[in-house]
Order: structure tokens, then C-alpha cells, then sequence
């Protein structure tokens, strides 16, 4: 945003102040360097854990015959995809009129469908833990996957809402005009449209609910041990190998989704 | 006629579910919550129904002895005053570290900004467990930071960082860095850059120019960072709990330990609602000083 007279760095130039170069470098080391630094000792051969002393695959190979970890992944797998499915459904559904209709309530509707971001996740976890236990629920995946839906929709929510507010509403309108029924018009024009929001949302609520911890712990019972759950135990008692090599992969898993989930998000808004 | 009342009905059936889902599953249980911290609490710590009492509010500073007297007890409380300190001093330290970088990225070109907003975003999605226990890995005794110091010979025997108050901080500044990094970019990146050259053009010092010029126009940008980093930190539950060890616990770690090993509902509810409740404080002075900003900016 320089003058265009000027073509040398003068220090009006705000582009050109050294320090913000350092503290920003400083900063994305401080955000990188101890995930990297994890990843790294995952492949060490060594049981000590912080001392490096060879290249060595084990732990991930003993983290894939472990029954335990086997379970976990498929209960957190089970419940991710559960509860993101559900809630994207929902939020789509409700997405759909948000964006168009005006109606009263509309911003206490907003705000509801907000309450899982706004509020510590630790309040609504132990409230919806004794809300299950004065019904006599019994505490298990089920619990666990409603739990998880609520707390996804929001996340599923805001992207397809975004791509809504985005669209052209005339779209709708001619299909209309052309005598299509709501429901094929939202199939033909409507939804062709928002599906890149719509699995952007999809993927994000799927991470948001693999990584939960709070949540599961408090809604879990015997038998719904998801990954997070599984780590935190042995954090607990101490750090191992294996926990780094299962970190690692879930690190690996969560840059995976969320690149493709920011890419998919990128593409609609060309 | 149908007109009118089609669209009522598509509304009902889609915003319903959702609108449903949400009462039945937050709201409610909130609700059953703030009932719960009014009743009074039978040995094994569950709930009596119907039978009131104020137990659980008293005993944030009050502990009833045995034999039936009442002493005062700071300890809860200290809790409460530990987690606002703790929040607090991640919020400082995230404006410190976030507001250079967030000048940084609003100075850069278009491309760039996509790429270090990508770069900024990116471990907020990864597993906050995973974050936290890298942090173990580099604070313990015999951890990355420790061993290092001892090999460079600066210290000779290993500081005590993990299990502190500053680990704490670390790992909440870690977590939630995101949230003041991107509402100070999206403040700054408003800023006409030729009102800074017009600063320095009237002989002002870089310094001068950050503190008249740069500031005054990131506040909205700073106050909303404040608030995202400040609420989940007052809330949060891993980081305390394995950076913090025992000795270091927070509000969050007091309610969950209500219902595990000390078991008491009734106090739970009473502390969960009490976190809502400075949750709510810091929202409202939030949209309050937003609309006091939106009058000067006019």
C-alpha cells in the first residue's frame, strides 16, 4: 500500500519494521516446534523417551497391535461419524431457512445454536451428565453420541450458513418460477450449490468431535473409550513411546482433514 | 392463504429439529443445573429432591465442621481467584506474543495472508490432548528444554517447569493463541497503511506511530481477542489437569472432580453455574464495549 513513487523500503513502510519479521518467526516456532519435536521423538528407537538414539518404527508398529488402541480408534471412528453426520443434517436443515426467513426469534435462535462455542465445554458436559443420570440413562456410547452431536452443530452450522448467505436467492426463485416443488428445487439449485459448505462443515464437525476429550469423559461409560480417552490415561500414569507415536498419528490425521476441509472451503468462495 | 402458511411450516420442520435437539440436550440440562444447586446433597453425594438448601453456595467459603460449626475455608475460592489469574496472565501474554504477528500478517500481500492465516489456524484443529502432552515432553525434568540446559551447561540440575503455575500459562497461551492472532489480523487489516506513512511523514517515531496511529485502530480487533482467549481459558479442563498436575487445578477441574472422586452434585452445579455466570460477565462487557467502539467509529 506503499505511494507509488516509492520503490525502496523507507521505515513509513510498515511492511519493513525487522521486528515484526523476528516475532513472528519466533512465534510459529514457539506454535511448530513442539509438535515437530513430538513427531520426531515418535520415531526414536530408544524407551527413555527425550534422549534421541536411532530411527525406529516400533511403537507405531506396537500401537497397531495394541487391542486397546484398536478399540478406541473404532469408537472414536463410530462416534465422530455418527455424531457429525446428525448434526450436519441438522444444521443443514436449519441453515436452509436462516439464511433466507426473517422471523422473530430469529436471533435467539442464533444465539442458541451458538451456546456450544460460547459456553466452557466442561458446564453443558457434567449439566447433560446429570440430566442423563436423573432420566436413568445409562452412560455408554449412546450418551457419548449425542453429546457430541449437539456440540458439532455449530461447527457444522457456520460454513453451510456462510455458502447460504452467499448464494443468490433469484436461483431459488426461477426454479420456482420454472415450477419446480421446494424439495427439488433445493435438490437441483439449492444443494448442488452449498455442497462444498456442506462437507466442509461435515469435516470439520467429524475432527471437532475425534478430539473431544471433556465431553467423553463426562458422557462415557464402560465400553465407549475413545482415543483421546485412551491417551489421557496413559499420560496420567506417564509418557511413553507408543503415546508418541499415537499422537503423532492423530496430529497427522487432524492436518490431513483439516486441509482438506480449508481446501474445499477455498474452492467455494471462487 | 397457503402462501403465508407454507412457509411457517417449512420452518418449523427445518429450524425445529435443531432448535429441538438443542433445548432438549443444553438448555434443559442448564436448567436442571442451576435446580440442582438448590437441593440439598444425601452422604453418597447425590441429590435430594425437593429439599433445598444453600449448602453448596456457602461452601465456596464456608466448611461445616463435624460436630455442626461453621469456619470460614478460602480454599475453593482460591481456586476461582487462581483460574481469573491464570486466565488473565494467558490473555497478556497472547496480546504480547499475538499483536506483532497478527501487524505482520496485515502488512503482507494477498497471497501470503492466505498462506499464514492457513499456518496460524492449523493446530487449533489438532488434538488439544496431543498439544498439551507435547508441552509434557518438552517440560519435564528429564524433557527436551531441560535436557538442552543441562548439556549447554546454563543449569545443573533440571528446573521444576512441569506440575507449575507456568506451565499452565504456557500450555492455555498454546491452546488458544489462534483466537488472538486472527480477530487483531482482521482489525489491522482494515488499516489504510498511508495513514501510517502519513505519520511518519509528520516526523513521528515508530514507537509514536504504533501508540497513535496503529493501536488506537486495533482495539476492537485486541478487545475481541481478549474475550476468545479469556473464556476458554477460565473453562478449560485438560490443560490444568496435565500441565498443572494436583496442585495447580482450576475452576473446570473443581466441577469435574464433584463428580468423580469427591462427588458432590449439589456443589458441582452450584460451581458450574458460577463459571457460566463470569462466562456471561465477560461476554456482556464484551458486546458493551463493542457498541461503545461502534459510537466513537462513527
Amino acid at each position: 500500500m506503499s505511494l507509488p513513487g516509492f520503490k525502496k523500503p523507507y521505515k513509513g513502510d510498515a511492511r519493513h519494521w525487522p521486528g515484526l519479521f523476528i516475532a513472528t518467526g519466533c512465534f510459529f516456532a514457539y506454535v511448530y516446534l513442539p509438535i515437530i519435536i513430538l513427531i520426531i521423538l515418535s520415531f526414536n528407537e530408544n524407551r527413555t523417551v527425550t534422549v534421541w538414539t536411532g530411527f525406529s518404527l516400533d511403537w507405531y508398529a506396537m500401537a497397531f497391535e495394541n487391542r486397546d488402541i484398536i478399540r478406541a480408534a473404532t469408537n472414536s471412528l463410530i462416534i465422530a461419524s455418527i455424531a457429525s453426520i446428525s448434526a450436519t443434517i441438522l444444521a443443514t436443515l436449519a441453515a436452509t431457512r436462516m439464511a433466507t426467513d426473517k422471523f422473530k426469534g430469529k436471533t435467539a435462535f442464533n444465539a442458541m445454536i451458538a451456546l456450544p462455542i460460547t459456553v466452557p465445554e466442561i458446564v453443558p458436559a457434567v449439566a447433560t451428565l446429570m440430566f442423563f443420570a436423573s432420566l436413568g440413562f445409562t452412560l455408554g456410547l449412546g450418551t457419548v453420541i449425542i453429546g457430541h452431536t449437539i456440540f458439532c452443530i455449530p461447527f457444522a452450522y457456520l460454513p453451510i450458513r456462510a455458502r447460504l448467505e452467499g448464494m443468490d436467492p433469484r436461483m431459488a426463485e426461477a426454479a420456482a418460477d420454472l415450477y419446480a416443488n421446494p424439495i427439488r428445487a433445493f435438490y437441483r439449485v439449492t444443494l448442488p450449490q452449498i455442497l462444498p459448505g456442506i462437507l466442509s462443515g461435515l469435516i470439520l464437525a467429524f475432527i471437532i468431535s475425534l478430539d473431544d476429550f471433556v465431553t467423553t469423559f463426562f458422557l462415557g461409560g464402560a465400553g465407549s473409550t475413545t482415543l483421546p480417552i485412551y491417551i489421557f490415561g496413559l499420560v496420567r500414569t506417564g509418557v511413553t513411546p507408543e503415546v508418541n507415536a499415537i499422537c503423532s498419528l492423530m496430529l497427522l490425521l487432524s492436518l490431513v482433514l483439516v486441509s482438506l476441509s480449508l481446501f474445499l472451503g477455498r474452492e467455494q468462495s471462487r | 392463504m397457503r402462501a403465508s402458511t407454507r412457509p411457517l411450516m417449512f420452518r418449523i420442520l427445518l429450524i425445529g429439529p435443531a432448535a429441538l435437539a438443542i433445548c432438549i440436550f443444553m438448555v434443559i440440562p442448564l436448567m436442571l443445573m442451576a435446580w440442582i444447586s438448590i437441593q440439598g446433597r444425601d452422604y453418597s453425594g447425590g441429590v435430594i429432591w425437593g429439599q433445598f438448601s444453600f449448602d453448596a453456595y456457602t461452601r465456596l467459603f464456608f466448611e461445616r465442621e463435624l460436630d455442626g460449626t461453621i469456619a470460614l475455608n478460602l480454599s475453593y475460592f482460591k481456586i476461582i481467584l487462581r483460574s481469573i489469574w491464570l486466565s488473565a496472565l494467558t490473555m497478556t501474554i497472547s496480546l504480547i506474543v499475538g499483536f506483532p504477528v497478527a501487524l505482520f500478517m496485515a502488512t503482507r500481500s494477498q497471497r501470503w495472508r492466505a498462506v499464514l492465516i492457513f499456518m496460524v489456524t492449523l493446530p487449533f484443529w489438532t488434538n488439544l490432548l496431543v498439544r498439551n502432552y507435547a508441552w509434557i515432553l518438552l517440560l519435564r525434568d528429564h524433557g527436551t528444554i531441560n535436557n538442552t540446559l543441562l548439556w549447554l551447561g546454563v543449569i545443573s540440575e533440571p528446573l521444576p517447569l512441569l506440575h507449575t503455575q507456568l506451565a499452565v500459562a504456557i500450555g492455555l497461551t498454546y491452546s488458544f493463541m489462534p483466537f488472538m492472532v486472527l480477530p487483531i489480523y482482521s482489525s489491522l487489516e482494515k488499516i489504510d497503511f498511508r495513514l501510517v506513512e502519513a505519520s511518519f511523514d509528520l516526523y513521528a517515531s515508530r514507537w509514536h506511530t504504533l501508540k497513535r496511529v496503529i493501536f488506537p485502530l486495533a482495539v476492537p480487533g485486541m478487545v475481541a481477542g481478549c474475550i476468545l482467549v479469556f473464556v476458554p481459558s477460565l473453562g478449560s479442563y485438560v490443560t490444568p489437569e496435565l500441565l498443572g498436575g494436583g496442585k495447580t487445578l482450576m475452576i473446570g477441574n473443581l466441577i469435574g472432580l464433584q463428580f468423580g472422586a469427591a462427588r458432590n452434585w449439589p456443589f458441582g452445579a452450584a460451581l458450574g453455574l458460577f463459571l457460566l455466570l463470569l462466562v456471561m460477565i465477560a461476554l456482556t462487557s464484551y458486546a458493551r464495549s463493542y457498541r461503545t467502539n461502534a459510537q466513537v467509529g462513527k
